[in-house]
């Protein structure tokens, strides 16, 4: 047993509000160069639909992710090594811009510049790609919503499946739909086809945390990771010819503080925490010949925090006690393996995904309600599920290769704490029966309740910071372990002298005293270095919003 | 002149082959990469591509095959002068063929494809045509060479580079380069090396670097990679890279101030 650990997400998929707060951040803090304007390495995509970039899913055409050989060995769906090697000149299965989208902006000067007319001046989409005039027809969420789902609805490679299945099952018609939003980011796997697929060995796991990174100095534009990875979360930087990808805001993480999509998220649905793995058993459980037996091997991977045969083993790698402790904490391994109501992301793609979503209730108990039933009683919501055939089986094909009674098995679960909860919120007298009816106790289903809809800062991000005997190692605090936590930020010459401070340093005990109250405080105390990286929404920091007057004020003035 | 040509200029090329390759892999690794335009486009790529790298692959060995093992060794192994000839003519007619075929498509993409071609630099022009030009000089002199084979024999002797330029190149490298055999050569062959020295002393300072680092170590390394936390400065800490510019085309910010008459 070698255990490591591993940094996770979860998202309450039954929170998500499709409002791309989470993808607007990110793309402000990782994706607003040149060369990676079509990028999204967040992305929230409505389900039933195509998804970013389109039909990303469908494997049978752009090969993606693991298959098992006939001696039942792991190998790379696009072929192996030699294969590779010998189509890194052309890549065959490449996306196309198109795929994706061409990226555009708009011709704003022209509503200054034009000349009085009679006409409104217009501001015409240029493309971003060759600077022309262009039309726009598609763009990284182009189906929001259901949008164009009667005509377009069946691209989703889901549908099409369960369609094929079961004949015209999904209706796009409006009373007999469902949707939900699915936000995406890298799975940081723990059996990362797309690091299998380099060919320059440019992308690598951090040892200490399992974040997937793509080393910028020695990608060669190879192009091959993007084949690689079946979610489609590597991107190719057209200005630079270098992949890049989500990095789980390592900066932030290394310093304690949640990824910016999961901080700026309004829903407040994404958990971050750490798993414990035993990295020896990972090929062998990718490994397992029925896809639908791959959540449970999946599963089995992650460690008991708690078992102190783990604990000794984890020592022995080198795990500190403060990561061993976050471990014990970790919201991320209570709801996939204690409460067991996360699932992962399309487990038959064999790269073991770490973010994992708790699948959404809400199209059962919407249908029960537009139908005029009570949808929070247990008994309703239980058969609904089970008579609700199609939104089950969509999810199954999202998160358990196919098979239902896992699904159904989760959503009984939320239903029951939903029930459940009722009667406690309106002061009646619980009814035990009902957590029985799904396998729990009445103090587990509360204590999931908590962690699910309260869902409170602290417990929802449980991460613990790098180490300072490791200081020299870090990438934010290069050369930081001198710097006075108190006196952050000020040397010789006034605040702008000396050694620049690095950011998370400076910022970071501010930003732990304003995230933890509820008080509305003035932008004073970040010192003018408010940005969008560490902006929390309190307050109305300069530098970020223009003036009154529309004009932008120097950040540093004080 | 002839020392000049054939003496001294072999070795500014070696020097600025190996010296700006060492150079720019200490101090440019993210700059060094293939620059792929497959993105923009990819049906005329996964044509001339393939072509165009492949051939280019084999025209390699063939050199190596014909300035690098002496004529004797050849021999000895078995394959005789006229053998030599015919695998060499037919095989490098074909490389050299499907590689002009390849670039001349690659090209066309990239003049034709708009995306493409703005991805151009001027860089990468000098390059193409230095390329280029050592493709088509180096068909050439094969084709001399077949229009030599197929006349009387007396003239052929003197296309026998085997004789003439390998033996010129190989001399290079034990210092004592033999600059009077290079001079006689025909002045086909002249140009070709030259163009063909060029294109090694640029080649460190474009896109071509990315041949030196030909992933073949991908055929033997585990598929997953563990590796420490870097030891690094902080993004916040240091100037920004390249990489970090801002979203915009070219094209808008070089045009000239928008003439306000325009109405539709
Ligand atoms: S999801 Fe992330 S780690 Fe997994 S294969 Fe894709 S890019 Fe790699
Ligand atoms: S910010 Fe949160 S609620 Fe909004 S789309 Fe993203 S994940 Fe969903």
């Amino acid at each position: 047993m070698k255990v490591m650990a591993q940094l996770g997400m979860v998202m309450n998929l039954d929170k998500c509000i499709g409002c791309h707060t989470c993808s607007v951040t990110c793309k402000q803090t990782w994706t607003n160069r040149a060369g990676i304007e079509y990028v999204w390495f967040n992305n929230v995509e409505t389900r039933p639909g195509q998804g970013y970039p389109r039909r990303y899913e469908d494997q049978e055409r752009w090969h993606g992710g693991w298959t098992l050989t006939k001696g039942g060995r792991l190998k790379l769906r696009s072929g192996g090594r030699f294969k590779r090697l010998l189509s890194i000149f052309a890549n065959p299965v490449l996306p196309r811009l198109e795929d994706y989208y061409e990226p555009w902006t708009y011709d704003y000067a022209n509503l200054i510049d034009a000349p009085l007319s009679d006409d409104f001046p217009v501001a015409r989409p240029k493309s971003l790609i060759t600077g022309e005039n262009m039309k726009i027809t598609w763009s990284g969420n182009w189906d929001d919503n259901l949008g164009g789902a009667p005509e377009m609805g069946h691209l989703d490679p889901i549908v099409e499946k369960v369609r094929r299945e079961a004949e015209d099952k999904i209706k796009f018609e409006f009373e007999k739909t469902f949707m939900f939003y699915l936000p995406r980011i890298c799975e940081h796997c723990l059996n990362p086809s797309c690091m299998a697929a380099c060919p320059s060995g440019a992308i690598y796991k951090r040892v200490e945390d399992g974040i997937v990174l793509v080393d910028q100095d020695r990608c060669r534009g190879w192009r091959q990771c993007m084949t690689g990875c079946p979610y489609k979360k590597v991107y190719f930087n057209h200005k630079t010819g270098k992949a890049e990808k989500c990095t789980f805001c390592y900066p932030r993480v290394e310093v304690g503080l949640p990824t910016v999509c999961a901080e700026t998220c309004v829903g407040r649905l994404r958990y971050i925490g750490l798993f414990l793995y035993d990295a020896d058993r990972v090929t062998a459980a990718a490994s397992t010949p029925d896809p639908q037996d791959l959540y449970e091997a999946q599963l089995d991977l992650l460690l008991d925090p708690n078992d102190p045969q783990v604990i000794a083993a984890a020592r022995a790698e080198g795990i500190a006690e403060d990561w061993l402790e976050a471990a014990r904490r970790s919201p991320v391994y209570a709801l996939a393996k204690k409460y067991r109501v996360a699932l992962p992301l399309r487990p038959e793609f064999r790269t073991m995904p770490m973010v994992w979503y708790v699948p959404p209730l809400s199209p059962v108990v919407d249908l029960l309600r537009d139908q005029g039933h009570d949808a929070e009683a247990a008994g309703n919501l239980f058969g609904a599920i089970d008579a609700l055939r199609i939104p089950v089986e969509y999810l199954a094909e999202l998160f358990t290769a196919g098979d239902t009674a896992t699904v159904s098995d989760v959503l009984h679960k939320l239903a029951a704490m939903r029930s459940y909860m009722r009667d406690i919120n309106l002061g009646r007298d619980t009814d035990e029966s009902i957590p029985a009816a799904v396998g729990m106790t009445g103090h587990e289903m509360y204590e999931m309740y908590r962690l699910l809809a309260i869902a409170k800062y602290d417990e929802r991000y449980v991460i613990p910071k790098a180490h300072e005997e490791q200081g020299h190692d870090l990438e934010e605090m290069g050369c930081s372990v001198d710097f006075d936590e108190t006196d952050f930020g000020s040397a010789a010459f006034g605040e702008a002298s000396g050694r620049p401070v690095p950011v998370a340093v400076e910022t970071f005990q501010a930003l732990r005293q304003r995230q933890t109250t509820d008080l509305i405080r003035a932008p004073e105390d970040m010192r003018g270095r408010v940005n969008l990286l560490n902006w929390d929404g309190k307050g109305v920091p300069s530098g970020i919003f223009p003036d009154d007057d529309g004009h932008k004020k120097a950040s540093s003035s004080s | 002149m002839s020392v000049l040509l054939w003496g001294v200029l072999p070795y500014f090329a070696i020097v600025l082959l190996i010296g700006g390759t060492v150079w720019r892999y200490r101090y440019d690794q993210f700059g060094w990469t293939t620059r792929s335009s497959q993105l923009y486009e990819s049906k005329l790529l996964q044509i001339g591509s393939p072509l165009f790298h492949f051939g280019i692959l084999f025209v390699v060995i063939g050199h190596v095959a014909g300035l690098v093992i002496p004529e004797s060794w050849m021999s000895a192994m078995g394959v005789g002068e006229s053998a030599y000839h015919v695998m060499a003519l037919v095989i490098g007619t074909i490389a050299g063929v499907g590689t002009l075929v390849g670039i001349a498509i690659l090209i066309y993409r990239r003049r034709t494809i708009g995306p493409v071609f703005m991805a151009t630099t001027k860089n990468d022009k000098v390059m193409y045509v230095v390329l280029v030009g050592a493709i088509v000089l180096g068909l050439i002199t094969t084709a001399l060479a077949i229009a030599a084979g197929t006349g009387g024999s007396a003239t052929a002797e003197s296309y026998n580079y085997r004789e003439s330029v390998a033996p010129w190149f190989r001399s290079l490298f034990v210092l004592q380069p033999d600059v009077a055999t290079m001079a006689a050569v025909p002045v086909a062959f002249k140009i070709h090396t030259l163009v063909g020295m060029l294109l090694f002393a640029i080649w460190p300072f474009t896109r071509l670097v990315h041949a030196f680092t030909a992933p073949v170590h991908y055929l033997f390394r585990p598929y997953i990679v563990y590796r420490s936390r870097d030891a690094r400065p902080a993004p916040g800490m240091t100037t920004p890279r390249r990489g970090w510019d801002p979203v915009g085309t070219k094209d808008r910010e070089s045009a000239p101030a928008r003439t306000p008459s325009r109405r539709s």
